[in-house]
């Protein structure tokens, strides 16, 4: 893809479309005005950077979801309000002051980046706009600074690396070692791992960790041999990514390695066959073909005019919990009570199977185990069925 | 030594202007709808930076590319001694702020002050990473992604000023501006004293001020740790303005961008630094992300070479009077 | 800790160290001769890598990249010293500095414009694609030996050029009394755009090497350059043989803190660079601070 389009328009008009639409921002008199008005949703997502596509897929995703219910939900009228939040943490709290204060939207849905999360997180914490994270896996938010407007449909970092933990527990090892950066993903995906291996038994030896986002991984590698492990696990994401995995088979390290999903998420072209045989844990995978997800991968190509991946799913189901959400009170956002409360109990068909929401609003959802075969993640188990986020701090009940 | 504080207005009308300028800043929240307050407070902030920093650049001519790393070790200050269940008042956390970007400014500018010149320069933004790295690498302060924490209050003796919600962003709008005043005012009379004109002495030459008796190192070092001090106030109003740290308050990043304030504003101006300040955070940044919302960056890096290469004297130095430059521009690194 | 592991480690401390070399030998060379600061020098590390990464894409191999990397870097600064540099030899630190963070913007968003913000990783050229054991657990990978002995080949000439060249002499004359250069009555105009052009060139080679050990990324070049200015402070201005053994320390410093002791790596070179500055201000090799 073209940077600096998108799908044919350019990021440029998408993004004047949200200006013209702040300026014309009014002042609500009472609740059947409001119901006549559009909902106000604002994207804080990532269209610039490296997490550029990320933000374009979860925006694609949202607006496949829309069309599929007639351009309203609710009964309400939706005008998407759109920020490039840059993935820059420092602009994060500036960033959503402009959507939360400034363009006052109804709804957010973002981001991508956890550091920018916390940023966006201090700020509607309290202002209350309803939001929905589609995809930064910081732990914190859904656990000790959780809050009750405040949902997640895509992950915690603890999930993923959890299910591959318990798998190998399952399978008897004893021993294994975690490689990441330090960097809070990185340290929240090694506790998931370490939680998981301990509760069969097993034991994590080493944590291994080099600074985000140096990818000088000799260092590391060359302990590898002398760990006396079984197997070695990894959370690295992107270009980090392909470059551990093709140094670790450059290496000629005999342990084999495994992962959460991201290791092998979206790289394997770059990876070749360096990335044969690893297996990953992740809550979506390739060949998966309940009927939802071949319906929405079909749907998505025919609007991005790419496949679907993770991010999109993350995205596309935080539109629909948006859906239940405001079908249930009609649209109207005044009442937050019943509002929260459908969304707290929304049972959610998605793509990935089917989903909940936990008491600390993080999604319950199937770990899948995946093995690198011929270029694709394929599923080829369960890794941990309908895992829940432990919500550790969280007070929500 | 030359004239007593150059870098203050020298007319009765430039003060008037400075007092309306800080009149209608008091003003502004009559007027602004309250997203605009909060973006005041965010350039006030700015401003106390690049003034801060102003003591050590236009004042002492030494070149700073740590100063941030005060900035931000101040803001994390507050949060490491802010407990997790509840809010500190002001007059405990600015305190402890101020303490901790005094201790560590202290330690930098004695190590860094035995260089000069280019060495300075590199000294100070290999300190102010060692510090950027104490917070992005360990857990001390939440890592890379920060962490919250209570914003400090105002309160004392049991009372606590609690206005309503929609109303609690003036109290750090106007202790922002009253801290800036209160700064610049004391720079200025710190100017007009003898300590001033030692730096100003030795920005001009140092060598004379030393074959006059002075013993510059520790006049530069007490200039240092002030600056320090008052990047920590700035950092402090920061995080009770947000009630969130992360390390990048602390990266040299931070402090490129208050020297480009300084350099947008005037170097030769005390107040330049708080016009540059406001008109970057106020203005330009802002419209730049209207207006290009995917290439700040580009904006921001044409807009600073512009100004290197067209506007050396500032935004200020556009209605002075054309003053000869009062420090030799000197080959640097090899006579100082 | 076992005595093969301690030989894999030592020479991933060399191979970083040598190309911390080839990054801050240019570093102090502008320094020392010009007087100016670069901050964007580790910006010029990222544009070697990124059109590594081109060039590996547009021919299939990383070969091209070497000679085109070496010339195209020495052009590269050429134009950048005519067109802006020469302007600022007189001017304020702090516009040489805002300068040059003006040019890190512009450098970063225009290798956005022009390849993206993806991640990329650049392949091992075919032939040095192969891995040599050094245990029965662990390789070494062949690329990296070449690395360290192309650094070699790099540093030694420019050993030579300093040491037995007659430019080489006025380099080291202006480096340390800038001022001795004009009353010899030596252009020194273009003593200043050869320096300029050999540190710009030995940056983006370094940037070139490095594309395929460690990908190449958005921003690559500001971690590269802190470290430069920490070897530059410890070699000496203007000093290359001290930007030449600094480098080795530092490279070994970080490399064996990163493998034995994690926790206190990242803060170990800055505390022995404070050492340094404690003991001896102007570095291990510098003439004058």
């Amino acid at each position: 893809m073209t940077r600096g389009r998108f799908g044919g328009i350019s990021r440029r008009r998408m993004l004047q479309g949200t200006a013209a639409l702040a300026a014309s921002t009014g002042v609500p008199t009472g609740w059947a005005i409001a119901q006549a008005k559009p909902l106000k949703v604002g994207l804080m997502l990532p269209y610039s950077g490296t997490f550029a596509k990320l933000g374009e897929n979860i925006t694609f995703a949202v607006e496949t979801l829309l069309a599929e219910k007639g351009g309203k939900l609710g009964g309400r009228e939706i005008q998407f309000v759109k920020l490039d939040d840059e993935s820059k943490p420092e602009n994060g709290p500036q960033n959503a002051d402009r959507l939360v204060k400034r363009d006052q939207v109804d709804v957010l849905i973002g981001t991508v980046h956890s550091g920018v999360q916390m940023g966006i997180h201090k700020v509607v914490k309290e202002s209350g706009t309803l939001t929905i994270i589609p995809n930064a896996g910081n732990n914190v938010v859904t656990r000790a600074e959780c809050a009750k407007n405040v949902f997640r449909t895509s992950f915690t970092n603890w999930q993923p690396a959890h299910g591959m933990g318990l798998e190998l527990g399952r399978r008897g090892i004893k021993k294994a070692a975690w490689v990441t950066w330090d960097y809070a993903a990185g340290q929240e995906s090694g506790e998931g791992f370490k939680q998981g291996l301990e509760k069969h038994g097993g034991q994590l030896v080493q944590l291994l960790t080099l600074k985000f986002p140096e990818t000088n991984f000799q260092p590391l590698l060359a302990q590898i041999p002398n760990l006396g492990v079984e197997v070695v696990g990894s959370f690295f994401a992107g270009g980090g990514a392909v470059q551990f995995v093709k140094e670790y088979a450059a290496a000629g390290i005999k342990v084999p390695l495994c992962g959460s999903g991201f290791l092998t998420e979206g790289t394997l072209g770059a990876q070749g066959d360096a990335a044969n045989g690893i297996e990953t844990a992740l809550h979506y995978g390739d060949g998966l073909d309940n009927p939802k997800n071949l319906a929405f991968r079909k749907a998505f190509k025919d609007k991005a005019g790419r496949d679907a991946d993770v991010y999109a799913v993350q995205g596309y189901d935080a539109a629909q919990l948006l859906a239940i959400g405001l079908e249930a009170v009609k649209g109207n956002m005044d009442d937050e009570a019943g509002l929260y409360k459908a969304m707290r109990a929304a049972k959610i068909d998605s793509p990935r199977g089917s989903i909940s929401m936990a008491p600390s609003q993080n999604v319950t959802q199937n770990i899948y185990l995946r093995k690198v075969q011929g270029g694709e993640n394929k599923v080829v188990g369960v890794a941990a069925e309908n895992l829940a986020d432990p919500g550790t701090g969280c007070t929500l009940a | 030594m030359s004239s007593a504080g150059t870098l203050l207005p020298r007319t009765r009308l430039g003060m008037y202007g400075l007092a309306a300028g800080a009149a209608a800043l008091a003003c502004l929240p009559l007027i602004a709808p309250p997203y605009y307050i909060e973006l005041g407070t965010t350039a006030l902030i700015a401003a106390m930076l690049a003034l801060s920093l102003q003591l050590l650049v236009g004042c002492t001519g030494l070149v700073s590319l740590g100063h941030g790393a005060f900035y931000g070790l101040a803001a994390y200050t507050v949060y490491l001694v802010t407990p997790a269940n509840g809010a500190l008042p002001v007059w405990l956390t600015l305190p402890a702020a101020v303490l901790a970007a005094a201790l560590a400014s202290l330690v930098v500018g004695a190590l860094s002050l035995r260089t000069k010149g280019f060495f300075f320069l590199m000294v100070t933004l290999a300190f102010g990473q060692m510090i950027f790295f104490l917070f992005h690498d360990t857990k001390i302060g939440g890592g890379t992604d920060g962490a919250f924490l209570a914003k400090p209050v105002l309160a004392a003796f049991g009372y606590e000023l609690s206005l309503p919600r929609r109303q609690r962003p003036l109290i750090a709008y106007y202790v922002s501006l009253a801290l800036l005043v209160a700064m610049y005012t004391g720079l200025a009379l710190l100017l007009r004293s003898l300590f001033g004109r030692v730096l100003e002495g030795i920005r001009i030459n140092e060598h004379r001020m030393q074959a006059l008796g002075y013993d510059t190192y520790r006049y530069k070092l007490a200039a240092f740790a002030l600056a320090g001090i008052l990047a920590g106030v700035a950092g402090h109003m920061w995080a009770m303005h947000r009630g969130f740290v992360n390390p990048e308050l602390v990266g040299w990043h931070r402090s490129a961008e208050a020297l480009l304030m300084i350099l947008l504003g005037g170097l030769t101006t005390l107040h330049g630094p708080i016009i540059g300040a406001l008109a970057y955070v106020g203005v330009l940044r802002e419209v730049a992300s209207l207006w290009f919302p995917e290439r700040t960056l580009l904006v921001e890096g044409l807009v600073i070479l512009a100004i290197v290469l067209l506007l050396p004297r500032g935004l200020t130095g556009l209605s002075r009077h054309r003053l000869e430059r009062k420090s030799e521009p000197h080959k640097a690194g090899a006579d100082d | 800790m076992d005595i093969a592991s301690l030989l894999v480690q030592l020479l991933n401390g060399v191979q970083y160290g040598l190309l911390l070399f080839l990054i801050a030998s240019g570093l102090t060379l502008i320094f020392g001769v010009m007087g100016i600061i670069n901050l964007a020098h580790g910006s010029l590390f990222m544009l070697g890598a990124y059109s590594a990464f081109l060039v590996a894409r547009a021919t299939g191999s990383l070969w091209l990249a070497v000679p085109a990397g070496l010339a195209g870097g020495a052009l590269f600064g050429l134009i950048l010293e005519r067109g802006l540099f020469r302007r600022f030899y007189t001017r304020d630190h702090l516009d040489q500095v805002l300068l040059t963070f003006a040019l890190i913007l512009l450098f970063e968003e225009t290798r956005s414009l022009l390849v993206g913000n993806d991640f990329y990783s650049v392949p091992v050229p075919a032939i040095l694609d192969f891995s040599i054991p050094i245990t029965s657990g662990f390789a070494y990978s062949a690329y990296r030996f070449a690395v360290i002995a192309l650094c070699l080949v790099l540093a030694a000439t420019l050993f030579f050029w300093i040491e037995r060249t007659k430019t080489g002499a006025i380099i080291r004359a202006a480096a340390e009394k800038p001022e001795m250069v004009d009353v010899l009555g030596i252009d020194s105009r273009r003593i200043h755009a050869t320096v300029f052009a050999v540190g710009t060139s030995l940056a983006v080679i370094a940037g070139v090497l490095a594309a395929p050990l460690y990908s190449v990324y958005p921003g690559m070049g500001d971690g590269f350059l802190i470290i430069s200015f920490v070897v530059v402070v410890i070699g000496g201005l203007g000093s290359v043989s001290g930007a030449f053994w600094a480098a080795l320390v530092i490279g070994l410093v970080d490399t064996l803190g990163k493998a034995y002791v994690p926790k206190a790596a990242g803060l170990a070179i800055y505390v022995l660079m404070a050492a340094v500055l404690l003991w001896r201000p102007s570095g291990l090799f510098g003439q004058r601070a």
